[in-house]
């Protein structure tokens, strides 16, 4: 698996740290245990098909990176800054 | 047919003509008392043991591919029980205990085969941890003997303990570990299922879990329309598909384990042997093949094949702890799809629909627990009360705290 670092350019998956779903992108506001949280940190849709994950380019330019890929395949469908992606969340 | 030494000679004698199936190959029926999605060991030994132990046999064992093509067929076979949290510790105890009268059980011959586990260590660090460890077993009842580097040294004299990086400091050794024939255990209990009246039914995929008032009727399949006074649900690396029929999200990301086998060789290695600083583990079959593993592919993925990267770690950590596995060739590599939950532990629970059951979470450590996972969970269906061996195999731990995660890794699905 290869993945195109928007900085670096076509990279060996090896430089990279997988994560966990996009969705660590959004942390819940609430101060204390809630069930958001244990939906953040817990609970999955895990899906067959198109998902979009965090990878942290370590080895590279250590940009958290949010990379679209297909998990029945193993395609790299297109891969955003982290930093952009979740200034887009707003 | 009872299977026996016996059969062999009289079968032999007369051209092997009286062996029958294993198992029937029925159609679905309109309606069961329980629909079981899911063939794999856990799906087969949850039918065995609802028939043989709570006398329910309208049961089917609904399979979207054939019995066995799993995670059931495709596993490294370790058969262990060295946990040290409450909760795992008294569940795999329970299961090693079921293994070891299987065979006579089934009346089938699952070759499950006690050589003892040796887990190495690599530092004073991880002595003590494996010590503890130990103790652990021991005080659950089960077996753990820490050895020295010279000790090891006489059981295991092929490894590299002088490596310079992690050299071997010694190992903490499980005599009644050992492995089992992956796919006799599917065969054994799909046998003495189907003998109990269970249908085993191939090639029906379930596409919808049907709920009405909060309440399960039955499943929607490849097959027509099943209905279902209960149905549990035990899909291992499908599980989070499995369960969105029903619109639950479960703590479970799905990721690809590999693992590899050479060429067949004669008796070399007669343990099962663990590198405590490489995540590598190795056996050899009964065949002569070395069957052995490593870490998971580390990223959400359900192709059944894996990436070149694990596969160099898993080498190279081979290669590091006994180079002389460098002479052998590899015959085949392969993956499975692996549930692996955000604790790292497994759940066998009820869900907030009535008479829907969960039973998921295996990471990569579901083949051992096949017996208790299937006894276990046939309690919790038959009884509606959990088996006191899984009491704290809950869904709702996480949510409750009460989670049970054996190496301190944290929330993070892919670091179990
Ligand atoms: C490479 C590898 C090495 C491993 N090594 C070990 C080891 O050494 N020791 C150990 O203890 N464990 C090991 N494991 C883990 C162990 O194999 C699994 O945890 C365990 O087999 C999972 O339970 P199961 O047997 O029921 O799963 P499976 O055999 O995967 O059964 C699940 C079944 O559900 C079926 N299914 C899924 N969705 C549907 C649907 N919608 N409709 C109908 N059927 C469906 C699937 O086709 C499958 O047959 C390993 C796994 C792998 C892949
Ligand atoms: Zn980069």
């Amino acid at each position: 698996m290869r993945i195109k670092c928007p900085l670096c350019g076509d990279r060996d998956q090896r430089e990279f740290t997988y994560m966990g779903h996009e969705t660590y992108l959004d942390r819940p506001a609430d101060e204390g245990w809630s069930p958001a949280w244990d939906t953040y940190l817990h609970l999955r849709d895990n899906p067959a098909g198109v998902t979009r994950d965090l990878w942290y380019h370590g080895a590279g330019c250590t940009s958290w990176l949010l990379v679209e890929r297909d998990t029945t395949t193993h395609d790299i469908l297109r891969v955003d800054l982290a930093r952009d992606a979740k200034r887009g969340r707003g | 047919m009872r299977y026996s030494g016996w059969q062999v000679l009289k079968q032999g004698l007369t051209g092997n003509r009286g062996w029958k199936p294993a198992w029937r190959d029925p159609a679905p029926k309109a309606e069961y008392d329980v629909v079981i999605i899911g063939g794999g060991g856990h799906g087969l030994a949850t039918a065995y043991y609802l028939a043989k132990e709570h006398g329910l046999t309208n049961i089917a064992v609904l399979e979207k591919g054939y019995l066995g093509g799993g995670n059931v067929g495709r596993n490294t076979t370790i058969v262990r029980a060295n946990y040290g949290l409450p909760g795992n510790s008294e569940f795999y105890s329970h299961s090693l205990k079921l293994w070891e009268g299987l065979e006579q059980d089934l009346n089938y011959n699952v070759m499950h085969s006690q050589r003892g586990i040796l887990n190495l260590f690599h530092s004073d660090g991880q002595r003590d941890a494996y010590a503890r460890r130990g103790n652990a077993m021991v005080n659950q009842g089960d077996d753990a003997i820490l050895m020295d580097r010279e000790a090891c040294r006489r059981m295991v004299p092929y490894l590299d303990y002088d490596q310079t990086r992690f050299p071997v400091f010694g190992g903490l050794y499980h005599p009644r570990g050992g492995t089992a024939r992956h796919d006799a255990v599917a065969w054994g209990y799909a046998r003495g299922a189907d003998s109990r009246g269970v249908d085993l039914i191939q090639k029906c995929e379930v596409t919808g879990i049907d709920v009405e008032n909060g309440k399960v009727i039955g499943v929607q399949t490849s097959r027509g329309a099943i209905r279902a006074k209960k149905v549990a649900m035990c899909a291992a690396g499908r599980s989070g598909q499995v369960a969105a029929m029903a619109g639950m999200r479960l703590p479970i990301e799905s990721t690809v384990l590999q693992a590899f086998v050479t060429e067949g060789l004669k008796p070399v290695i007669d343990t099962v042997v663990t590198y405590g600083m490489g995540h590598f583990y190795i056996s050899q079959s009964d065949k002569g093949g070395l069957v052995f593993g490593g870490d998971i592919d580390f990223y959400a993925s359900y192709a059944a094949r894996g990436n070149l990267h694990a596969a160099e770690h898993v080498l190279e950590a081979g290669m590091t702890l006994m180079p002389m596995i460098g002479k052998a060739k590899m015959l085949r590599s392969w993956g499975g799809i692996m549930d692996m939950s955000s604790d790292g532990s497994p759940i066998i629970d009820k869900t907030h629909i009535d008479g829907l059951y969960v039973n998921a979470g295996w990471c990569y450590g579901g083949f051992k627990a096949t017996p208790a996972s299937g006894h276990c969970y046939a309690h919790l269906i038959a009884t509606d009360r959990p088996h006191e061996a899984a009491t704290r195999h809950r869904l709702d731990r996480f949510n409750t705290g009460f989670v049970m995660d054996e190496e301190a890794k944290g929330s993070q699905h892919n670091l179990h």
